[in-house]
């Protein structure tokens, strides 16, 4: 298992994905699969540097831990910022026209669709969002 | 991610190449602010953009919301991933694509 533990701001994205591509490197991956991962990071991360934390920057530990078969990553993203269970509210109606369509919890729906599995918990204070995506399906 | 703008009188066809994520987004937010106003055919080539998240998606939308009250757009060489992203999302309900 690796961690690395960050300022939840939006400008270290990119120290995020890095961190997560660095945990690809050896392995033989889908390319599309990687890009989905990218994308339910990015989604999953953005929406702790955004809304975890009030006033203050908090922070927020990233763990990867990968498994080989099936080639699959487990990412838990914890922060000890307000507590928020992201899989609790509806999906947003995906039906809606232009003038109409809300974007509240797209970035959560998206993350829903690209990995395989997501579980949310609240422990010790801490929110902790765990999302699993097999590599090479 | 690169933008090339080519315009053709009132048609502008923007080209990405990259990502149109949280770090790019905002740039293009800010040149189709600039060019919108005077263009009633808008084109989004996407030939070479791999990946979109939900701020490119929010670009989108707002771009898709200003083109329908002043004329047309329309994505172009949408990819595989994009274009799942698309459909999960309903944005190809909302959105014109030539692929």
């Amino acid at each position: 298992m690796q961690k690395i533990t960050v300022p939840a701001k939006i400008e270290n994205l990119d120290k995020v994905l890095n961190f997560v591509n660095k945990q690809l490197s050896s392995v033989d991956y889908n390319m599309k699969a990687r890009l989905q991962l990218e994308l339910s990071v990015e989604e999953a991360y953005i929406n702790i540097s955004k809304y975890a934390y009030e006033s203050e920057v908090g922070k927020v530990e990233i763990c990867c831990t990968m498994e080989e078969d099936p080639l699959q990553i487990k990412i838990r993203f914890i922060d000890s910022g307000i507590p928020y269970n992201p899989l609790e509210n509806e999906d947003p109606d995906i039906y809606l026209g232009t003038e109409e369509k809300m974007l509240g919890g797209l970035g959560i729906f998206l993350i829903k669709k690209n990995v395989n599995n997501i579980g949310y918990e609240y422990q010790n204070g801490k929110n902790i969002l765990t999302i699993q995506k097999k590599l090479n399906d | 991610m690169n933008i090339t703008k080519m315009l053709d009188e009132d048609r502008l066809t923007i080209r990405l190449t990259g990502r149109l994520d949280t770090n790019t987004a905002p740039e293009l937010e800010e040149e189709l602010k600039k060019d919108l106003p005077d263009i009633t055919d808008l084109v989004l080539d996407f030939d070479e953009l791999v990946y979109i998240s939900s701020a490119g998606l929010r670009v989108i939308l707002s771009t898709q919301k200003i083109m329908k009250k002043q004329g047309n757009m329309v994505i172009e060489n949408v990819n595989d991933l994009i274009m799942e992203i698309f459909e999960a999302t309903g944005f190809v309900d909302i959105l014109t694509i030539n692929n």
